[in-house]
């Protein structure tokens, strides 16, 4: 079979933990444990230049302990899961908790570990496919992406990941989520001389199934990048100069990640990242009042739609994911803060509070974070452009520690005069800074310009911790932004 | 930790026909964590992971798989035989792999860098009391890593070692910061204190308000952290030679266009630090010292064995990935004493953050200013600067534009934990540029 299933994990791993025994068997006076095991199997399946890369799979498989003592939680993350060695850890977290409770950031109650009892399950259509089946798919999109003397390297991939995570708690907390990811990922580089250009597909990351690599639709897709990067050899180089901009939602993702997401996960808000991912421009004084964009700006943090990427039943602290507003009519309304930093600020939160496996401990992410759909066609977005530039899919992203002073490159640009979408360009970037950017949005597009990424490689938090994470946007407009071209 | 390895090892092996060949790799660490805000504890806790990875060669054609372990003989040895088996069904319906790395049989190592670190449950009451009355934000890890590399032909390497690191910002009541790191294998408790009272006197200079200065080109230093970050983007689409070849690499220009770097700039690969182990995940060792840039010029690649096959260039013995694993910046002849007087008129840089290629072919990197960043006037620091975004090429940051690097050094280390505690960190002088591009 292609993939790690959770009955094959089981065959490997013999019988699967019984949290409840190994918590009735820990023996520490807390006022607090949760138990938190995270088995996850990633697979790698990669052709490059019609050659296998790598066929690779990462089981990781561990438990945390984590325990509240004097209103400070202390954990212990361990790969033994035996009952003693749970037992052990328990009294290690303990001690670490103990120590560090006379030098307590903020004393916390078991009120940040809510009751939650449930199963979360992600959607999808075919749960394994045979695996030489799959490698004949890759083969050929890979022969697709080289369907161009000028393509010089080619990479098809196929990252399939099986998670399982179960959790109980002293508090009768005892939830259990099965996630399946998969992300298909395909690259072409084509070179003319010294130009060199490429085209990519690889952030529609998603909960689905095998579905995904169907291989007609994959070789339509391959044909596209082939094409493209061919294209941009021949095109001309960005223009310099500020005009509107036109984002396709593929770089929305990168878009709302950057210069809202990051920005209003109030860990950061209240100083957490300082020494690493940084502050925020956002003050807790901010909420109910910061004009973050144009009124037609909506930001939704939404678990609830079922195919995208960070879409869960229960947060880390067991607490229930449900959507909420975050930004309505360009009005910044609440944080994207779990319930730890939602009682430090007295701030609405939301259910964020996550870790990206069992040896680390949550802390706020920004999950789904999406644009709700306006009203715009696509066609009339273009056609109000007197003189601008539609951009697609990123390849550069930077931006400074508090979120305003942000810069992003594409592959891909079209420029738009007139009304009209008249030609390609090469080596598309932009730079703004966050509000007066959001503030500059004019057009939103509607339902049928909608689409729902994601990406594994969300990095924060110390220890580091890389997430995934969805963004679901329409395309948009936005007015007078400065444009550059490359080196 | 190495005995067990070799047990699980020996196991394993004992378990492959003629025709099939094994390569394996255990890592782990016993680390602790405590992340800090405001000289208070955020959140605490211990992390005891272990991993093992096969790739098994047989057919012309290999597979991988890396499981977590739980250092109970019987259970991973079990484990172990299943996931052996589950490769043995994959392996049968993979296409040929024309470039594999086959193992070799010599070259054995084992480096145990044993330190004198302070034990978990004392941690908070040595390190805490020092910096109450300041805004120290950050994280403390320490503890055991080691990790280790053998197949079934014989070969075995074996590297750990004892670390610690207390990785921080102290920070003004007006949002400015001072980064610093405090990182060694033998704890000194006076060291330790005396290192954050350095700190904390830096902090005054961060007082005063901080001035915007308008985006154009400055002369500019770079001190040795904001150095260290543009070499880390040398490992992505950079020194590699697969990168190269595949028309993916900031150094194409140096490549196909002989387009030279400034004669002050040398970079090369050092392990004589003992800090970072020198064999790589198949067991090759590589050269203790490995010029890549000399004075200039491009001399050498990251080479690996498997680039080697498909490209027919010579290997060096890199990583997969082909990255800097151990690099080092050459000096120059600027000293401390004479940066502010020669920058004259510019901009002091102590930090930058949040790297990435604008237009890798082009060679161009943009990030912003952080941390510490002065203003400077007729040799003297004026103020702060407000952070600024920069967008310049490497052709300019270490060829064209490059003034003079410092005649010292200063070891960066790398307290990166995404997939556990990294190993090493880069060696790095300060520059100074006559122009840098400051953007926005």
């Amino acid at each position: 079979m292609l993939i790690l299933t959770s009955a094959s994990i089981k065959k490997i791993y013999g019988k699967i933990m019984n949290l409840k025994k190994a918590l009735e068997n820990i023996n520490i006076q807390a006022d607090w444990i949760g138990l938190r095991e995270v088995k996850e199997s990633t697979t790698y399946r990669i052709i490059r230049d019609l050659n296998p890369e790598s066929n690779n799979t990462v089981l990781d498989h561990g438990i945390m302990v984590e325990v509240l003592v004097n209103g400070q939680f202390g954990y212990f993350a361990t790969n033994n899961m035996s009952y003693d060695a749970i037992n052990q850890a328990a009294k290690n977290a303990y001690t670490q908790a103990l120590n560090a409770s006379k030098y307590s950031l903020y004393p916390f109650t078991k009120s940040v570990r809510p009751k939650s009892v449930g199963k979360y399950q992600s959607p999808y259509q075919k749960k394994n496919i045979p695996l030489d089946e799959l490698m004949e798919t890759l083969i050929n999109s890979n022969k697709v992406l080289r369907g161009s003397k000028k393509i010089v390297s080619a990479i098809s991939m196929a990252r399939i990941v099986d998670m399982e995570m179960n959790f109980i708690s002293t508090n009768g907390s005892e939830f259990s989520q099965n996630f399946m990811y998969v992300g298909p990922g395909f690259r072409a580089i084509a070179q003319d001389g010294n130009i060199v250009q490429s085209r990519s597909y690889t952030d529609q990351c998603m909960q689905a199934g095998m579905e995904v690599f169907e291989q007609e639709r994959v070789l339509s897709k391959c044909e596209t990048i082939c094409k493209d990067a061919v294209e941009l050899l021949s095109a001309d180089e960005c223009p310099t100069e500020k005009m509107d901009l036109v984002l396709h939602s593929d770089q929305m993702l990168l878009q709302i990640h950057e210069s809202i997401g990051h920005a209003l996960e109030v860990d950061r808000i209240l100083g957490d990242e300082r020494n690493y991912a940084g502050w925020s421009f956002v003050n807790l004084e901010d909420f109910g009042k910061l004009k973050y964009g144009s009124d037609i700006m909506n930001i939704t943090f939404d678990p609830t739609i079922p195919e995208e990427f960070a879409s869960y039943g229960f947060d880390d602290s067991g607490l229930k994911a449900t959507k909420e507003f975050i930004i309505k009519d360009g009005v910044l309304l609440r944080g994207l803060g779990g319930l730890e930093s939602q009682e430090r600020s007295n701030i609405d939160g939301v259910a964020n509070f996550r870790a990206c496996s069992w040896n680390r401990a949550p802390i706020d992410r920004m999950a789904n974070l999406n644009l709700e759909p306006g009203d715009s066609s696509f066609d009339e977005i273009i056609s109000s452009v007197e003189k601008g530039i539609y951009m697609q899919t990123n390849r550069s992203w930077s931006i400074d520690d508090f979120r305003n002073k942000f810069q992003f490159g594409c592959e891909y640009a079209q420029l738009i005069e007139n009304g009209q979408i008249t030609k390609t360009v090469k080596n598309p970037n932009y730079r703004a800074v966050s509000t007066p950017f959001w503030n500059s949005l004019k057009m939103v597009g509607n339902q049928d310009t909608f689409d729902v990424y994601g990406t594994p490689y969300c990095g924060k938090g110390e220890p580091n911790q890389g997430v995934r994470v969805g963004h679901a946007s329409p395309t948009c407009l936005f007015n007078n932004i400065e444009i550059f071209g490359g080196a | 930790m190495d005995q067990y390895f070799n047990q699980l090892n020996k196991f394993l092996f004992s378990l492959l026909t003629k025709d099939e060949i094994l390569n394996n790799s255990m890592w782990g660490e016993n680390s602790q964590f405590i992340r800090i805000n405001n000289s208070k504890i955020r959140q605490t806790g211990i992390v005891k992971d272990l991993s093992y990875s096969m790739q098994l060669i047989a057919n012309k054609k290999q597979v991988s798989y890396s499981s977590t372990i739980t250092g109970i003989l019987d259970t991973d040895q079990s484990t172990l035989k299943s996931i052996l088996n589950k490769l043995r069904l994959d392996i049968t319906q993979v296409p040929e792999d024309p470039f594999i790395v086959y193992p070799q049989t010599t070259n054995c190592s084992e480096e145990k860098h044993k330190g004198e670190l302070i034990p978990f449950e004392d941690s908070i009451k040595m390190l805490m009391p020092v910096m109450q009355g300041t805004d120290l934000t950050g994280l403390w890890a320490s503890g055991l890593i080691y990790t280790g590399v053998a197949n079934s032909l014989g070969q075995t390497h074996w590297f750990e070692t004892e670390t610690f690191s207390l990785d921080y910002s102290l920070i003004t009541k007006n949002q400015k910061m001072v980064k610093d790191c405090f990182a060694g294998t033998h704890w000194n408790q006076k060291e330790y204190e005396n290192y954050i009272t350095s700190s904390k006197k830096k902090l005054n200079l961060m007082e005063k308000d901080a001035i915007k200065i308008d985006p154009g080109k400055y002369k500019t230093y770079i001190a040795p952290a904001g150095v260290s970050d543009i070499i880390d983007m040398f490992s992505w689409g950079g020194m590699s030679e697969a990168s190269l070849q595949q028309k993916d690499s900031a150094l194409l220009k140096m490549r196909n266009e002989n387009v030279k770097l400034s004669p002050c700039f040398t970079l090369e690969e050092d392990f004589s630090s003992g800090m970072v182990p020198r064999f790589n995940s198949q067991g090759e060792i590589a050269p203790e010292n490995l010029p890549l840039i000399m004075k200039g010029t491009l001399k050498n690649t990251l080479v690996s064995t498997r680039t080697e096959k498909e490209y027919g260039i010579k290997t060096n013995y890199a990583s997969e990935g082909e990255s800097l694993r151990s690099p080092r910046v050459g000096l120059g002849n600027l000293q401390e004493d004479q940066i502010l007087k020669t920058i004259n008129n510019g901009v002091y840089l102590s930090n930058l953050h949040y790297l990435n290629w604008s237009d890798r072919l082009g060679g161009r990197i943009t990030g912003m200013t952080r941390y510490a960043c002065f203003y400077v006037e007729n040799g003297d620091i004026v103020a702060p600067i407000e952070n600024m975004r920069f967008d310049d090429t490497i052709y300019n940051i270490f060829g064209d534009e490059l003034n003079s690097v410092t005649s010292f050094e200063q070891l960066i280390p790398d307290v990166g934990t995404y997939d556990g505690r990294n190993f090493g960190g880069n060696y790095c002088p300060g520059i100074l540029l006559n122009n840098f591009s400051l953007t926005l």
